[in-house]
Order: C-alpha cells, then structure tokens, then sequence
C-alpha cells in the first residue's frame, strides 16, 4: 500500500517554507549605517571586551579617521570563561586568545601600556615613551586588581598545596584554583568565599564559584564533611535587594553559612587562617581553602591622569563619566567603556555590550555635527550559576529593577538549564561577536 | 539583549562552531532537506514504507539529540528546571527526530531509485 502526497501540497509547503524564509531575512532588521567620512584622531586605551569591541566598530563605520589602539598585553582574555576554569569544566586555553586577532586591518595597534594620559593636552604617552595625539579618546583599561592590598597574600600562594584560591587573576591561576577546590572537595574542612569592599567586576563571581564548589562536593558524596562561610562586605549577599534575597534563599537551602560586613583583611598561609575586618573589630577565621577576590581599582595611568571622580570612589579612581552618555563629564572628547566607568553598576562584560553603540552613536553624531541619543541604563548581567547544570540570569539596571532579556520565557530568578546553557555555550559566542563589532 | 537581529544570531552560531563548521553544518541540513524534496518531486509521492522506517528511527534521533546535547554541556537531565528547559528539551529531541528521519528517507530513497510508475 502506497500513501500518495499530491504533489500540489508538497508545493505549496516549499512555497510557505520560502515565505518563512523571507520573514525571517526581514528580521535581521536594516542593514548597517552608512560610513562617515572623518579624518579624526582616535585613541582607545585598551583593547580587552570594551576596547576591541570599539575598535572594530568605529572602523566599520569610518573612513578615514586614524584609529590606534593602545594595550601592551599580547593575550585576550576571555574572563567570564575564568568560572569554568577554575570549576574543572575548562582548560586555560579556552580563555586566551591573542589581542591582534580582534584587531580590525586600518587600525594601528601600539603594543604597550599607557603611562600618562593628558586630557588637557590631549596626549597619551607610553611606557616606552611613544606619545600619541588625540582628538578623541576611549578609556576602556578596565580595572587592575590590588592583591597587595591583602596582607600576607601572595599569587604562589595559589593552589592545592596551601588551599588557595584566585581564578580573578588570570586563566593559569584559574586553573592553580581550580586544583586547590578539587582537593578541598575531595578532603573536606572549612572553605572560605566573599568580596571585596571596592567596586568589583562581575559581583556575582564570588558567590558563583561557592555555589559551584558546594555543588561539586555533593556530587563527590562530600558535602557532609565540608563547611561553606561566605563572607559579605556589606549588609547584604548582593548590592540587588531583590537578588540579594533569593541568594540567601539558596544559601538557607544549601546550609550554606554567610557573614555581613566581613572584610578580608589578611591571609596567614602558614597557619592557614584569614582575618577579617568587621564592625565589632577583628575577626580571625581558620581555612582548609579560600578563595581570594582582591580590591579593584582603576590602573595608576588612569589614577593619575585627572580624569577620575574627585569626590567619589577616591580610593578606586573610576573616571567621571555621565551615567547616561558615558561621556566624560569634564572633557567632552573622553568616553569610557567598560569596567573604567564611574557609574553605579555595569562592571560585566554584557554591560560593555551596551556601552559599544552608546559611545559609537555619541561620537559618531559628534563627527556628523550632530548630537547623539542613544543612552545606557545601567544594564548589568551576570549568569548566576548555582550548580553545574543551572543558573539564574539576573539582569538589572540603575535603579535596581530586573531588565529580563527573554521575559516571560526565562525567569531572571528561577534556577534554569536554559541559563545555564547561555553562560556555558552562548556567552562566548555571543562575546567573541561583540568583540568584532557585531553584537 | 541589545540590537538582537538574525545577523546577531548567525554571528554568535558562526562562533559557537567556527565559521567553516557552522556553514557546513548548515549546508548539509539544507542538501538532505532538497534531497527529500527532490525524492518526493521525483517520485511523486511519500512512500508510506519509506516513512514508515523513517519514523522508526526517529526515538534514536530524539534520544540521540538529547543526550548529544547534556554531555556537550555538562548538564544532566535532573538540571531541566522551568517549563522553557523542558520546551528547548522538546525542541531538541524533535530536531533530532525529524532530522534522522529525512536523513533515513533520503537514504533509502537514493540507495533505491525511483520506484517503477504506479497509479
Ligand atoms: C572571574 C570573572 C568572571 C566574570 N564573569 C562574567 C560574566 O559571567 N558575565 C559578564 O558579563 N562579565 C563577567 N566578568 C567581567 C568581564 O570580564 C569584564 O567586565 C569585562 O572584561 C570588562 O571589559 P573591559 O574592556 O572594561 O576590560 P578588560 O576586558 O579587562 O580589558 C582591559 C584591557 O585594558 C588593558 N590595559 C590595562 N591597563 C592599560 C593601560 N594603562 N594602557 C593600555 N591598556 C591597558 C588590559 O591589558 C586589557 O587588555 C567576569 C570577570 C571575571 C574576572
């Protein structure tokens, strides 16, 4: 027996097949803005997320104009990949890359560190003395990370034999970490977690990697024998109240132990103990492994160079910029992007997604004799893992409220494979686009 | 997200996979999707024994998707959370699925010819 399909149908379904076809070429919405003829001096201090991303932007739409990008390490480092890293999921090598391979052909990349930046003089010099005029400049350094600051701790510290933990520092610490977790979570003892009192990157990071390391130990038939503290530098688990809330919901579920206003203060690797600052004074705790997130800071250039708050952050040195157009409030030819920026919220790598066509529209428009319109809204994400297998994707701006992506379709507080699945398989991806301008 | 288009969309697949695998992917999808026009064209009609195998095999390539798509991202099934997590589940097992079963008529259609003129 033969079932027959009358050919007409068939037709007719290539026909609708072609008009999904065409329904969905009319999404990918209009093509890119025309190019505009400039012959300006553009120098873009840095070319990690926010400085690459530029970089590739401002050459698509310029004809023209002298771009130089200035950055003195030769590897890209995909930092929100640290996690994995340092959680066994990842090799180092999936978070390094090389700078130059981001690097748009006609934009000329200077392979140093800024050592002086001169608003007044509109002058970048290098540390080999090379001096660059601007008529516009991007701040994008992001942050330099003060492990000084933590007496006693140093980065050979790191690792299995002395139970420290420090993926912030670079793909090969996050590796050293995540040895020194397999072996706590193999022997059990006290792990300690918390952030630092600075502004930080990604403050979801530090409460990640200890739900994580929970998460491991359950699976290895552990958990009874580890204890879990994570120590809070304010009153709260997360500066988001409403997040704030639903992590100490989980913590409460996972029995896991949490301290507010505790500051790391010094490590004693040789008796294995942490000291805190608190309000009562003091507060000494024992560790079989800590995991370390130093105080965050603007690089000393940038410190240095009169562009940062006077009255705000003076121990961070975050440079002033409208928290709108991330324009520098005293110097209209200064834009920052990324971790640099002096505003409320948006140190992650998803708010530089939302600083590049802010700072490109006001610049452009500038070029153009024009004024820009575009405005960032503090928008700030952090896939919050809460298990191998699950995450939060809390999203939220300025004002603290939940900026969803997908609402209605993924809960911002409900812990979700889908979530899950953006951080581990969709945020590179999505990172790397962003690096070449198209995301 | 921000400026979220298709060209958003296929960037971030072209760097999931490469860019040379994720259009060789896409090729291969659409060539098995012609050649099962093609077939039905040719043989003007669906060959309900064809489809018949093409449907037996089509909870392997549910099963298939399925745990392809778990062990690739560390996660395991007891990780399917809200209603969404079990709609992209459904939505991959289906991919699997219909996917198998074109693959499995095409093949069987080719490795056969076209069936001798019938009424
Ligand atoms: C462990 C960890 C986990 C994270 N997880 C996430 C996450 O899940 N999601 C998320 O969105 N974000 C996450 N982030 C944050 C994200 O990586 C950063 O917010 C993002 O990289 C900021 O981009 P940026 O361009 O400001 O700085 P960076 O990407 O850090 O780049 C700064 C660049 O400036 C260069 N530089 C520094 N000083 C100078 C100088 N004086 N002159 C010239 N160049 C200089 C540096 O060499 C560097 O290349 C995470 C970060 C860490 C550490």
């Amino acid at each position: 027996m033969t079932h027959s399909l009358d050919l007409s149908t068939t037709r007719r379904g290539f026909l609708g097949l072609a008009a999904g076809g065409a329904a969905l070429g009319a999404l990918a919405g209009p093509a890119r803005a025309q190019r505009v003829r400039s012959s300006a001096r553009i120098v873009i201090l840095g070319a990690g997320a926010g400085g690459a991303g530029m970089a590739n932007r401002l050459a698509a739409r310029l004809d023209g104009a002298q771009i130089t990008v200035v950055d003195g390490r030769a590897q890209h480092w995909y930092q929100p990949g640290f996690t994995l890293i340092a959680s066994g999921l990842r090799p180092a090598s999936y978070a390094i890359s090389g700078t130059g391979d981001w690097l748009p052909s006609g934009v000329r990349w200077v392979q140093d560190y800024a050592a002086e930046i001169d608003p007044e003089a509109n002058r970048v010099t290098t540390l080999g003395g090379e001096r660059l005029d601007y008529d516009y400049l991007i701040v994008a350094t992001g942050l330099t990370l003060d492990w000084d600051a933590i007496e006693g701790f140093s980065l050979d510290l790191v690792g299995p034999e002395h139970g420290v933990s420090a993926h912030y520092a670079s793909p090969e610490y996050a590796v050293k970490s995540w040895h020194a977790l397999d072996r706590f979570t193999d022997r059990g003892g006290v792990g300690l977690f918390g952030r630092p009192a600075t502004e930080m990157k990604c403050a979801g990071a530090p409460v990640k990697i200890m739900l994580i390391a929970e998460d491991i130990a359950t699976r290895k038939g552990n958990r009874d024998r580890c204890e879990f503290i994570y120590n809070a530098q304010a009153q709260n688990l997360f500066g988001v109240p409403v997040i704030h809330h639903r992590v100490r919901q989980i913590m409460d579920e996972r029995a896991i132990e949490y301290c507010y206003q505790h500051v790391l203060k010094s490590v004693d690797p040789g008796r294995k103990v942490a000291t805190y600052t608190t309000p009562e004074g003091e507060e000494e705790k024992p560790y079989d492994f800590i995991n370390v997130v130093p105080p965050q800071r603007a690089p000393q250039a940038v410190r240095d160079s009169g562009l940062s708050w006077a009255d705000r952050w003076t121990d961070q040195g975050w440079i002033e910029v409208d928290m709108a157009t991330l324009r520098h409030a005293r110097y209209s030819n200064v834009f920052g992007i990324g971790d640099i920026n002096g505003v409320p919220k948006g140190k992650t790598a998803a708010s530089v997604k939302f600083h590049l066509p802010v700072v490109e529209d006001h610049l452009i428009a500038e070029l153009q004799g024009r004024e820009g319109t575009r405005s960032f809204n503090g928008y700030t994400s952090c896939p919050l893992i809460t298990r191998i297998g699950r995450a939060m994707l809390v999203e939220f701006d300025y004002n603290d409220n939940l900026t969803p992506s997908f609402p209605g379709i993924v809960a911002p507080l409900e812990e979700l494979w889908i979530s899950w699945l953006m951080k581990e398989i969709a945020l590179k991806p999505t990172y790397n686009a962003m690096l070449r301008g198209l995301a | 997200m921000e400026e979220f288009s298709l060209r958003t969309l296929l960037a971030v697949f072209e760097e999931m996979f490469g860019a040379w695998l994720f259009w060789a992917l896409v090729a291969v999808a659409v060539v098995f999707t012609l050649a099962w026009l093609y077939v039905l064209i040719r043989d003007r009609s669906l060959s309900f024994r064809k489809y018949l195998v093409a449907q037996i095999s089509m909870p392997f390539g549910a099963v298939a998707a399925v745990a392809f798509v778990l062990w690739v991202t560390n996660s395991r099934l007891r990780d399917i959370g809200g209603p969404i997590d079990w709609l992209v589940l459904l939505g991959v097992a289906a991919l699997g699925a219909v996917g198998l079963s074109i693959v499995v008529y095409v093949l069987q259609s080719l490795g056969r010819g076209a069936p001798p003129s019938q009424s």
